[in-house]
């Protein structure tokens, strides 16, 4: 079988954060009703926990559960095991009303690392960025510049930025163009000044 | 600058985060229909001054429908509701109708 090739190579750029493509994660969006107990203990099953709450992401070891709209959830795990995953929720979904798909060439991830991160990313979103807003264990759908993305706060110095494969260089460009030395803002607020 | 908070997902979203789609609680006028109905329902819309109903789409984010009451002079936020409603619920006119007591007349 062949590699996946990841949509940006694994480029990076250090900056006064670090930009860097994730490299390659199976994703798969799962839509259907949240609400259904049987939709949670599938995922119990397949991934290792039920649906989270509204605007939170689940990390269970190498897997990630995000809640992203009142029907649809993202399920990230290791690409590997993506086929394994879907065959598993179609038999224990059977004909339940659900979509399960594999999205992994669909999307691209981007990593950011560095105490000012949320500045980072301020600087190219309308959203409230503050910890208080949208702390860790969070998942903020807002778009950066011009092009929807999805933010999920992973922890203080941590974020991952997923948007759609076929705008990943221009999302990389944007991040790494706010990322440039020189260009701290250093007032967000939370946004941790590093001179501090 | 308009942020309306997204019923479906909660979020504060900011104006250049969603779609509009124009004037809510229309009502559909189909085939069959007399000539006049069917203008109304096609092209005539209202353009007031003051209380307005509208519909907007949280496209950069839950990708949901969702209905807001806004002053088109303040821009003041009434409230935010379901999308899944030929008509303002109560509780909307009631808010609307302690900000604005004559704003029916
Ligand atoms: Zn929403």
């Amino acid at each position: 079988m062949s590699d996946p090739v990841t949509p940006l190579n694994h480029a990076r750029f250090d900056g006064y954060v670090t930009i860097a493509e994730a490299g390659p994660t199976g994703m798969i969006t799962l839509r259907g009703d949240l609400a259904d107990p049987h939709l949670s203990e599938t995922l119990h099953g397949v991934i290792g926990a039920g649906v989270p709450a509204r605007g939170r992401a689940e990390v269970i070891g190498d897997n990630t559960i995000c809640w992203m709209s009142p029907d649809e959830l993202l399920l990230m795990a290791p690409r590997s095991y993506v086929p394994d995953a879907l065959a598993r929720i179609a038999s224990a979904m059977g004909d339940r009303h659900h979509l399960a798909a594999d999205v992994s060439d669909a999307r691209a991830m981007i990593r950011l690392q560095g105490r000012a991160l949320r500045e980072v990313l301020a600087k190219l979103s309308p959203a409230d960025l503050s910890p208080a807003a949208s702390p860790p264990g969070t998942i903020r759908r807002t778009r950066l510049a011009q092009v929807p993305a999805a933010i999920l706060f992973q922890g203080p110095d941590r974020a991952d930025v997923l948007c759609f494969r076929s705008v990943a260089r221009y999302v990389f460009g944007l991040l790494s163009n706010a990322a440039r030395p020189g260009s701290e803002v250093h007032r967000t607020a939370g946004a941790g000044n590093p001179e501090q | 600058m308009l942020i309306l908070t997204c019923p479906n997902c909660g979020i504060a979203a900011d104006e250049t985060e969603l779609s509009p789609g124009g004037q809510a609680h229309l009502k559909r006028f189909g085939p069959g229909s007399d000539d006049s109905d069917f203008e109304g329902y096609l092209f005539l819309r209202d353009n007031p001054r003051g209380v307005h109903f509208e519909r907007w789409r949280h496209a950069m984010g839950c990708g949901k429908w969702f209905h807001a009451a806004r002053c088109t002079v303040t821009n003041e936020v009434f409230a935010t509701y379901s999308a899944q409603t030929s008509e303002p619920p109560q509780d909307v006119l009631d808010r609307i109708t302690a900000r604005r007591p004559d704003w029916q007349s």
